[in-house]
């Protein structure tokens, strides 16, 4: 097991499964301890964590549903309690959609993406980024989309919070650049997950790889922008997608 | 908590040392502007009162500081 890059820990939301899981057994492999944060899957959390373990890494699954406000105290609290230090790489990764033309879309539908994909994200990297200021490091990525960079019809609002998470990022990294933090987006395009399981598999003909990505290729990156390596990559969108938005 | 005048202004020119002005230079009449102490510093001098004396100073708090001195008598005043 590698040694960790900082005497901190890693949070990943959305972790018990798809991206965030594969982000999590990455982060674990580079020797971060790492708080797999799930929603209602806890079995599925703690079968991640369990892997990890068994790989010889170190992991705690944790509860809390990111669009609730009071979510991001409760889960650095459990995390630097069960670890015994501060949170120093956060990745953004919990994600809903709930797609409509935008003529029909409803306002409940466009409220709750935007709570889950954008708000919950700044809440959390408001709540790191004071300790990383500490610290003189953090690592922020935050998991955007390429629908952030390309427009997809049925997708007003997940691309709306896509695209403004990535201005958040790039907002957040210049503020705190002098401090050692990194911000950071990977912009995922078709990956094999849950989320895309009922998609028209008709879309992969416009990706220039002729394939999906996988899970794993997308925490390859952001295991790298968590690094120690990465220290001069901040403010940076990392499309993961097979040359889509190219 | 009540904390000292003298306890809280060796903790803050202790802070702001560590932002990068020498220390001899952090008098309370020196100005922020003089110590090239910018917003996001006093953001982190407010975590740090924060920790220590359980003072909460927002950014409008902070926004009105402009002495080092300021800054001690305001945090001083919501400590006692």
């Amino acid at each position: 097991m590698a040694e960790p890059p900082a005497q901190g820990c890693a949070l990943v939301t959305g972790a018990s499964r798809g991206i965030g899981a594969a982000i999590a057994r990455a982060l674990a492999g580079d020797g971060w301890p790492v708080g797999v944060n799930y929603r209602a899957g806890r079995e599925a959390a703690e079968a991640v964590v369990a892997e990890i373990e068994a790989a010889g890494g170190r992991a705690v699954a944790v509860e809390g549903d990111v669009a609730d406000h009071s979510t991001p105290d409760g889960l650095f609290q459990a995390v630097e309690a069960h670890f015994g230090c501060p949170v120093l790489a956060l990745v953004n990764n919990a994600g809903i959609t709930d797609d409509d033309l935008t003529p029909t879309l409803t306002d409940q539908a466009w409220d709750a993406v935007i709570e889950t994909d954008l708000n919950a994200a700044f809440r959390l990297m408001r709540r790191a980024l004071k300790p990383m200021m500490r610290a003189r490091f953090g690592r922020i990525v935050n998991v955007s989309s390429v629908v952030g960079l390309r427009a997809n019809p049925g997708q007003a609002n997940y691309a709306a919070a896509k695209a403004g998470l990535i201005a958040l990022t790039r907002t957040a990294a210049v503020e705190v650049a002098r401090r050692g933090i990194t911000v950071n987006a990977v912009a995922p395009g078709w990956i094999d997950t849950d989320m895309t399981a009922g998609v028209s598999t008709e879309l992969l003909s416009q990706v220039p790889a002729r394939r999906a990505g996988t899970p794993h290729e997308v925490a390859a990156c952001v295991r790298f922008l968590a690094s120690a390596e990465a220290s001069y990559v901040t403010g940076a969108v990392l499309s993961v997608d097979g040359g889509l938005a190219a | 908590m009540s904390v000292t005048t003298e306890q809280v202004e060796t903790r803050v020119v202790e802070t702001l040392a560590s932002f990068g002005p020498d220390q001899s230079q952090i008098t309370r009449d020196a100005t922020f502007e003089e110590l090239d102490i910018d917003s996001l510093d006093l953001v982190e001098l407010a975590q740090v009162v924060e920790d220590e004396y359980g003072v909460v100073l927002k950014g409008e708090d902070m926004k009105e500081l402009k002495t080092v001195g300021d800054a001690i008598d305001l945090i001083v005043a919501r400590a006692g």
